[in-house]
């Protein structure tokens, strides 16, 4: 054990990751706080929250058609970040990189605008049973406005996509599968490569919802050969407000506008208007400067982890919630699939989730209770909600144990 | 009733000063409370009496003598429960300008402010809202 804990130090440094990150540094009820929330949010570090205010103390002006100081370093300080997240995600071009308001602002422009032009009467689009909210009514909206169908996806019972019935699924009226690469309630890493590459066999297009998947996994979109992918800054560090879709040229070339308004504009009289190039067509209005500037400071973070230590840091995390939940009398993991991220799902049989999240803040220890945003997938396990604890890289093994010796407390303490 | 609504409300202010502020002696308090509602029968947990929060679920119903209201609910939470417990120990057998015209000031003196800023969490601020309009239908039913 000595030489696990040894080895471990010296691959990944967590308390100097800790240090650049101010939040994490108060007391909550009187107690250290232990943020175990990140699958909703992650907390930023210092670099990200100095970055947001150097650019509206220093930089601040509206992009791309200024020809002062200002707007050009404004200007050019956005279009790095575009570079930044091209390179982070290996898109082929920086056009592919379309800048949104966050994961859902992605997959709505991509159901309204590819959905509204390709999908007919009768075509279907595959979705999972894990799906979040927001990768589900967006698709909803455009089925049933053009006559389409939405399909699931089953899962099995511990959380992972059943790909038979997926295979099943898939024929010529197959037009988008759009699918989480890893589950925000479960932490299911999907095996997306399969699913993309079954889908294209089919003739369809497939659209991966990265939200909870950009903080844990490197992302390759060509290697993966997604043809869409969205997920939002907040989510690895960086700025809330501001989101990324990704989309191959060819696709986003053939889709239309999303939004009218300026930018997106190449001429307007009152007879026509005709579009802006990519990626600016589908970028109308003035676009969230500051986030989107500050969002590279959060990539230039992710990138100075050495990540296979982060991420085996995260599993270990995960690994140790996992077995000392198990060990509770009472509690029920949910989601137990092979490979998962650093998100545990659990339900105690006295317990209500929402009991469990006050009892547990005031300890200090933030978690997420509720159905997360995924009712179908809750109504499926037939449950109300979970209690969900998730983790970033600046979590501890030290409050990995508090956190389960408090559970273990509550749970005693109820029994009486 | 011998007591006013602000006096319920100093007696609760009072009961949880004792906790010193700590928050998990008060959720502990508000959970121990909440064991103290009377349970509500089964008939009465019907959809049509379902207060809905996101987290939580509330069932509440009342009934109406001599010009006051009398309040039954329950909830599958702890927490909203005992929250549940205090509300109708203030407002119990009012008349409906009485809890109309109330300001419940005990809950952030309590430090439970978070449990009514937002009605998606809990059941709890939907709670009040629904008691508030049973107390404004009875009202406008007495003057007819």
């Amino acid at each position: 054990m000595t030489t696990l804990t040894e080895n471990k130090q010296i691959l990944f440094d967590v308390q100097s990751v800790r240090k650049k990150f101010p939040a994490l540094h108060q007391k909550v009820n009187g107690h250290p706080l232990v943020y175990f929330d990140n699958a909703a949010t992650s907390q930023k570090p210092k670099e990200v929250i100095d970055a947001l205010s150097h650019f509206y103390e220093k930089d601040n002006a509206n992009i791309h058609r200024g020809i002062h100081t200002l707007a050009e370093r404004a200007t050019a300080e956005f279009e790095e970040t575009r570079k930044a997240v091209q390179s982070f995600i290996h898109a082929p071009e920086a056009e592919e990189i379309i800048f949104t308001s966050g994961t859902t602002g992605g997959i709505n422009l991509v159901a309204q605008t590819y959905g509204r032009k390709f999908l007919k009467k009768g075509d279907e689009v595959i979705l999972s049973a894990m799906e979040h909210h927001s990768n589900i009514v967006p698709w909803q909206m455009i089925c049933e406005e053009k006559g389409a169908k939405l399909k699931v996806i089953p899962i099995t019972e511990a959380g992972e996509l059943i790909l038979k019935e997926y295979k099943k699924l898939l024929s010529a009226k197959t037009k988008i599968v759009s699918i989480a690469y890893v589950s925000n309630t479960l932490g299911t890493i999907n095996p997306v490569k399969d699913i993309i590459k079954l889908a294209h066999e089919a003739g369809a297009k497939v659209l991966i919802d990265a939200a909870q998947a950009i903080i844990h996994i490197p992302i390759n979109v060509k290697e993966l050969d997604c043809d869409f992918m969205a997920f939002s800054g907040h989510k690895m560090y960086g700025p809330n407000g501001m989101g990324v879709l990704y989309g191959k040229r060819e696709l986003l070339e053939a889709m239309p506008p999303y939004q009218g308004g300026g930018e997106m504009i190449k001429e307007v009289t009152f007879d026509k208007t005709t579009y802006n190039e990519l990626p600016y067509k589908f970028e109308a209005g003035t676009p969230n400067i500051a986030d989107v500037v500050a969002m590279k400071n959060a990539i230039d973070f992710v990138n100075s982890l050495d990540r296979n230590a982060a991420l085996i840091h995260e599993h270990q995390l995960l690994q140790k919630t996992m077995s000392g939940l198990a060990g509770i009398d009472g509690i029920r993991l949910i989601g137990t699939a092979k490979h998962k991220t650093g998100v545990v799902s659990f339900v105690s049989d006295r317990i209500h989730h929402f009991d469990m999240g006050m009892m547990l803040d005031a300890k200090g220890i933030a978690i997420r209770t509720g159905h997360h945003c995924t009712e179908p997938l809750m109504n499926l396990l037939g449950i109300e909600g979970t209690n969900r604890a998730s983790f970033a890289v600046y979590n501890t093994e030290e409050e990995v144990d508090y956190f389960i010796e408090t559970v273990k407390g509550i749970i005693q303490k109820r029994k009486k | 009733m011998n007591q006013s609504i602000n006096e319920i409300q100093e007696e609760i202010i009072d009961e949880f000063s004792m906790l010193g502020g700590d928050m998990e002696s008060t959720v502990f308090y508000i959970m121990e409370l909440g064991n103290h509602l009377p349970p509500l029968d089964e008939k009465y947990k019907i959809p049509e009496n379902l207060v809905k929060g996101c987290q939580s679920k509330v069932w509440l119903t009342t009934s109406f003598k001599e010009g006051k209201i009398f309040f039954l609910a329950d909830s599958n939470t702890e927490v909203t429960k005992g929250l549940i417990s205090m509300l109708i120990r203030i407002w119990n057998g009012r008349t409906p300008k009485e809890i109309l015209n109330s300001d419940l000031y005990f809950i952030e003196k309590i430090g439970m402010q978070r449990v009514v800023g937002s009605q998606r969490s809990n059941g709890f601020a939907s709670m009040i809202k629904q008691m508030k309009l049973y107390a404004l239908g009875y009202q406008q039913k007495e003057k007819v």
